[in-house]
């Protein structure tokens, strides 16, 4: 992607200082304890917890049969993770989010795109996605097992059908509230369509397609889970169907232990990944 | 010469905003648009910009009809309209794509000497005040050249200081090329600091009411100012139905 006119690549030589004093100071990293202080934070009310429900299981108040104490769950994990299991699972699974994501959120920005840019597109497409939104996505499994067999493919399709509803959603909306004053702006100076779109539109709308993107992200990881219970001989959604098969809540409980660590991590990078698009945005969270 | 040939627009609701405007402005004057809300000033303004078309009559530049946007008509808005995602280096520059990386950089930065943000040519839009967003607002709009420039209200926003101060950097600014300057305002201090001639608009439907002359106060001479700005206060009332009693400037 060109990213000229995105990145401040016009600066001016003699303002290379000012940069480090202006926009530089301004955007500057928050002192690392700081950064780690509010990353012990967010653990404590989990850690707390979970120490509280090892120390309740290890004075006999709660018995461990059903609800395994922590130390059980975390030494299941690490027996799946020394075995190897637990890599074969997660590769699994991995794979069709990114699969399913990719397809999802490429066909939800195209649609949204079009739907967005040209009132044809959305006179002749909306009406239909917005009813085909409508339906559970779990209601097309059956089609897709008929249609698609029971091995990859229904798995990734549902996941891109349940990504692309709010890619699509995100994206059309987002173009359809940029601000007519920006266009103008575009107008004034005489901007061929093609320029519009990518100097102003574009920039414009990437914010909502970004959140829309992480939204579309966490349905993923939903549909991924749906997918697997339904039939699957690997992914972390196998061995929930194993756990409950076999009765081993520590397997099930490890198990969403990896979804909670692999979503969060998957955010995570999406946002590392788009944050140096966003760097322009005045968030209130550089603020609060 | 920027020449108005009986314009006249009636929006889609049947609004009409202007009727029958006929204008001649000689190459480098500044002339201010004066009147109250709902006159046409903006509506007058977006057609010379070519935003929007007359329905009949028709403007033009050196002879040649506008019939939209024009490279050699630039506009400032009411409001900054900076690119929220760009620099006000790369903002300032926005309408200079043709040109290379290298030119550009220079216009840019001349541009913003004058107008007193060389020292934030790389900051965000967000970290300016309004005062210095619609600075670069000029710059942008002065860096590409234009024969003219249309300014709709651009000060209105701002605090009396502040107006002062981006009033002295338009007139630097204009004094190196000297464009044409359409300057919409409801200010008639601003119209008198500015212009060389005010037309004074009346409202249902927009036309133009009477003319003043003003004798540029930057000639040095206060007495000028202030029969100037009487007798615009004193047009621009009667435009309004308003009796002069009531704003009458002491001599």
């Amino acid at each position: 992607m060109s990213t000229g006119s995105i990145s401040p690549a016009l600066g001016l030589d003699a303002g290379s200082s000012v940069a480090e004093s202006g926009r530089g100071a301004r955007s500057r990293a928050r002192p690392a304890w700081r950064h780690g202080g509010r990353f012990v934070l967010g653990l404590l009310i989990p850690l707390g917890l979970a120490l509280g429900w090892e120390l309740a299981t290890r004075a006999g108040l709660a018995q461990g049969r059903l609800l395994p104490p922590p130390s059980r769950v975390l030494g299941t994990l690490l027996t799946l993770a020394q075995s190897g299991d637990l890599w074969v699972h997660v590769r699994a699974t991995l794979t069709r989010v990114a699969l399913g994501f990719l397809g999802g959120a490429a066909f939800g920005i195209l649609a949204g795109a079009l739907t967005g840019t040209l009132p044809l597109a959305r006179h002749l497409l909306d009406p239909g996605l917005q009813a085909l939104r409508a339906v559970p996505s779990l209601a097309w499994v059956p089609l897709f097992i008929l249609w698609l067999g029971i091995l990859e493919t229904p798995k990734v399709v549902l996941i891109a059908v349940g990504v692309f509803f709010p890619v699509y959603g995100g994206v059309s909306g987002a173009i359809a509230s940029v601000d007519r004053k920006l266009v103008e702006v575009g107008r004034i100076f005489r901007l061929s369509r093609l320029a519009l779109a990518r100097r102003i539109l574009l920039p414009a709308v990437l914010p909502g397609t970004i959140v829309s993107l992480r939204t579309g992200l966490g349905l993923g990881f939903l549909f991924v889970v749906a997918a697997e219970l339904m039939g699957a001989s690997e992914g972390l959604g196998y061995l929930l169907v194993e756990g409950q098969q076999f009765g081993k809540p520590d397997q099930i409980l490890a198990a969403i232990l990896a979804f909670a660590v692999l979503g969060k991590l998957a955010d995570a990078l999406l946002v590392a990944l788009t944050r140096p698009l966003l760097r322009w945005q005045d968030v209130s969270r550089d603020v609060l | 010469m920027l020449t108005i040939q009986d314009v006249a627009k009636t929006y889609a609701d049947g609004t009409e905003a202007l009727a029958g405007i006929r204008l001649a402005i000689p190459a480098g004057e500044i002339l201010a648009l004066v009147g109250g809300s709902g006159c046409g000033k903006t509506t007058l303004l977006r057609l010379v910009a070519g935003l929007d078309t007359p329905n009949s009559g028709a403007i033009r530049l050196d002879g040649a009809a506008i019939t939209g946007p024009h490279p050699g008509v630039g506009l400032v808005f009411q409001e900054p309209r900076l690119l929220p995602w760009l620099g006000i280096a790369e903002n300032v520059g926005f309408g200079l794509a043709h040109l290379s990386r290298t030119e550009r950089r220079a216009r840019v930065a001349h541009v913003l000497d004058r107008v007193g943000l060389s020292a934030h040519a790389d900051r965000w839009p967000r970290d300016l005040s309004g005062g210095q967003q619609q600075r670069a607002a000029i710059a942008r709009a002065f860096v590409a050249d234009p024969k003219v420039l249309l300014l709709d209200e651009p000060f209105s926003a701002l605090d009396a200081v502040t107006r002062e101060d981006l009033h002295h950097h338009l007139l630097t600014l204009w004094a190196e090329a000297r464009p044409t300057i359409l300057l919409v305002t409801h200010d008639v201090a601003e119209a008198v600091a500015l212009a060389d001639r005010a037309v004074v608009m009346r409202p249902h439907p927009g036309r133009i009411h009477d003319t003043v002359d003003i004798a540029r106060p930057r000639s040095g001479d206060p007495e000028a100012s202030v029969a100037a700005t009487r007798a615009l206060r004193a047009k621009l009332d009667a435009s309004l139905g308003r009796t002069l009693s009531r704003t009458a400037v002491p001599a």
